[in-house]
């Protein structure tokens, strides 16, 4: 994995979720947050996680986008742009925030440490066991599917109340 | 050098402001998209080894250094499918105000939620 590739990503990132902010026309900003959400997909594979690469491009970047577009289609593209008074407020409490995330920054691991306790403490077993225990040699897929199957399986009824909702809120009244 | 992780809190910044300061909701969806995607990237650079490869598992017996970590992968990719369910219902109950108010400003539904307090 290159470092300068990961960080020339990570300013396109940031450039295409400033564009998705400041957009005065929501149609362009849904494109952006498209394409914020492909750029995603970049980043994590570079960071080494295809799983969640190929998931954040189909569901981040596709189903978010034609979800977004659909909503704009029976709602309106256009934003007033009368300021918000309290954006002060909110960009004091948020450069706190930030301030406070920055200072906690120091107490971290050093990026890519190998004895960082992320990558020491339980971590290593799956990955020595996975191949004898589940038969798969990818260790993302046995985690998801063998040993937090529970998990995954609770989480098609996640996505069923979100469905059931959307579909509660959508439905005509008679 | 920690610089991954301050591109995180960038994001994490950016997309706080944006629930807050912005008036319009889809503005505050994008805000909520980008805050997501801050943790989900913070997870995932914790997950990363320097000089490993892919969490897969190609000859039995590789030492577990050689390979990410798998564990923020997996609970990433939870969050990323919950994430996508939620923005359906947001998206659901924003279609749905503005059908009930024409508007989808902040301050234009709040003051017309003050005026007409008990609308069926």
């Amino acid at each position: 994995m290159s470092e300068l590739v990961l960080a020339g990503l990570l300013v396109l990132l940031g450039a295409l979720a400033l564009v998705a902010v400041s957009a005065a026309d929501l149609l362009i900003a849904a494109i952006a947050l498209g394409a914020y959400g492909f750029a995603l997909a970049l980043v994590w594979a570079a960071l080494g996680a295809p799983d969640v690469s190929f998931t954040e491009a189909v569901v981040g970047a596709g189903a978010t986008t034609v979800f977004f577009l659909a909503a704009l289609l029976r709602t309106s593209r256009r934003r007033s742009n009368v300021p918000n008074p309290q954006r002060l407020v909110a960009l004091g409490a948020v450069l706190a925030v930030g301030l406070v995330l920055l200072v906690a920054t120091r107490q971290l691991p050093l990026w890519g440490d190998v004895g960082a306790p992320p990558s020491t403490h339980v971590s290593p077993r799956y990955l020595e066991r996975t191949l004898e225990e589940t038969l798969t040699p990818n260790a993302v897929t046995a985690v998801v599917a063998d040993y937090r199957s529970y998990d995954t399986l609770i989480e098609t009824l996640v996505i069923f109340t979100g469905g059931l909702a959307g579909w509660l809120l959508l439905a005509r009244p008679r | 050098m920690n610089y991954p992780y301050w591109a995180a809190i960038a994001l994490l910044m950016l997309g706080l402001y944006t629930m807050i300061a912005q008036a319009n909701y889809f503005k505050k969806f994008i805000g909520m998209t980008i805050f997501q995607s801050a943790i989900i990237l913070f997870f995932l650079l914790t997950s990363v080894k320097r000089d490993a490869t892919l969490p897969v598992v190609a000859t039995p017996g590789t030492p577990s250094a050689a390979m990410m970590n798998p564990l923020p992968h997996a609970l990433m990719l939870t969050a990323i499918v919950v994430a996508v369910a939620t923005a359906g219902v947001a998206f659901a109950i924003l279609v749905r105000l503005y059908a009930t108010y024409g508007s989808l400003e902040e301050g234009v539904i709040a003051a017309r939620v003050t005026a007409e307090p008990h609308e069926p």
